[in-house]
């Protein structure tokens, strides 16, 4: 029986892990954290139809026979290739041969922190997309540093993101998308909020995002201020100003809120170091080069070596279960 | 008393703390579908009276969500009613009755919006 292990444990490798189980192929995942799942486990609701996300947990953990052996907690620590096979050892100590890897490492979420002049860690009222999802997650209500609920909030689109200072030029895709959904989420619990996005472009380029982005506007007022965050201040009272251009008017603007949420996006996983190892290749943006980028999106500079998922830069869920998919196939294909 | 030439600017910034925005909510309450303008500026490129005239109904939509309502004010009356904007809206807004309204809030809000804007 051909044997793949599949690094990362997220959306992709777990999908995929079915996949090739059901086709009958011995299965391997490892994974870095105490659980399968990835950044699945951190998000309350989903987009585009505020699906709870342990629903969709639950759909990709129903595939994880126990014909899949899973390791977490556990790390590849070297990985060697000789003539057609990989050598692997985890940090556990276990070691394997496999006949073909897949990567699905997924991402990290930008650290906040870097764009000092956001405040975020320094200002007490300024969290992230992530941090939003975990109150959200946790069942909670939005609160202020000091208890209070917000009146006015501010979300700062494309942090980390389209920014060639912070070393991304890239678009991190769901950031858009996940802002309106977040802000609809905001305005849920407290309808007489005032919500504000401030945006470079709004990319609601997928199905059903124009739809939810015309609800924010006409059903929940939320206003949407075209023009880069370009400054923030903490008030006394531990409100924040922000300072940006509204572009469409062309006249600065200030306004004082609550919190802000800061929308951070998608960065290159720390987990990559296999890359090295392997002698793969990756693009200018640090995501994995793929051997074709429309007709073989699974494979890599490396025969053998296959990915899925957000490794190959920022995607959706929908998007990433569909190339684990896809992936599962290609190596099929290739072990044949 | 020597005149040196000197005047004051006036601050051109928006500042939502200090601008009142309740004429845009009463305009959402007259016509609600001016909630949907999304800012693309269809209309100003088919209006009749800016080829002749600054007027830009995309403009007016967005001074009156941030509260500055000076400028609307000044030039909200001329528009000419020809109506093409409403066809070309992509969002389906009822573009002459977002007019309509503005010149009736407008007008029924003067002395106190003057009173605001310090005329």
């Amino acid at each position: 029986m051909k044997h793949v292990v599949v690094i990362g444990g997220g959306v992709a490798g777990m999908e995929a892990s079915a996949k090739l189980s059901e086709m009958g192929v011995a299965v391997s995942i490892v994974e870095k954290a105490d659980k399968l799942g990835g950044k699945l486990n951190r998000w309350d609701r989903l987009f585009p139809n505020s699906r709870p996300a342990s629903d969709l947990l639950a759909k990709l953990q129903s595939g994880m026979g126990k014909d899949i052996r899973k390791y977490v907690n556990a790390e590849v620590s070297s990985v060697r290739q000789s003539l057609k096979q990989f050598d692997i050892a985890l940090s556990n100590g276990e070691d394997f041969k496999a006949d073909a890897i897949l990567i699905s490492t997924g991402f990290d979420v930008f650290d906040a922190h870097r764009k000092e002049e956001y405040g975020y860690g320094i200002y007490d009222n300024v969290i992230t997309s992530a941090d939003l999802e975990k109150t959200f997650r946790k069942g909670e209500t939005l609160k202020t540093a000091s208890g209070k609920k917000p009146q006015r909030v501010g979300i700062i689109h494309c942090v980390g993101s389209r920014d060639e200072k912070a070393g991304n030029n890239y678009c991190s895709k769901v950031c858009c998308i996940t802002a309106v959904k977040q802000a609809i989420e905001i305005k849920e619990q407290n309808p007489e909020a005032e919500v504000f996005c401030f945006y470079m472009d709004l990319r609601m380029y997928d199905r059903h995002f124009e739809t939810i982005y015309k609800e924010a506007q006409v059903k929940h007022g939320i206003q949407f201020i075209r023009g880069r965050l370009s400054e923030a201040f903490e008030n006394a009272d531990g409100s924040v100003m922000l300072k940006a251009e509204d572009t469409l008017l062309g006249k600065p603007l200030k306004i004082n809120v609550d919190m802000v949420v800061l929308m951070a996006g998608m960065v290159p996983s720390s987990g990559n170091r296999v890359k090295e190892q392997l002698n793969l290749t990756v693009a200018e943006d640090g995501f994995f080069n793929v051997a074709d980028a429309h007709y073989e999106s699974s494979g890599t500079n490396v025969p053998g070596v296959f990915v899925a998922g957000a490794c190959t830069g920022p995607k959706t869920m929908e998007n990433t279960i569909n190339e684990a998919r896809s992936a599962a196939l290609a190596i099929k294909e290739y072990l044949r | 008393m020597n005149n040196f030439g000197y005047t004051i600017t006036r601050d051109r910034q928006i500042d939502f703390d200090k601008l009142p925005r309740d004429i845009y909510r009463e305009l959402c309450q007259k016509e609600p579908s001016v909630k949907a303008c999304i800012s693309c500026g269809t209309c100003g490129a088919t209006c009749s009276a800016a080829q002749f005239t600054d007027f830009s109904l995309r403009k007016y939509i967005l001074l009156l969500r941030r509260g500055d309502h000076k400028e609307v004010a000044q030039n909200i009356d001329k528009c000419m009613f020809c109506g093409k904007c409403q066809l070309a809206c992509p969002m389906g807004v009822n573009t002459r009755n977002v007019i309509h309204s503005i010149q009736q809030i407008i007008t029924s809000n003067l002395i106190t919006l003057n009173e605001n804007a310090g005329i």
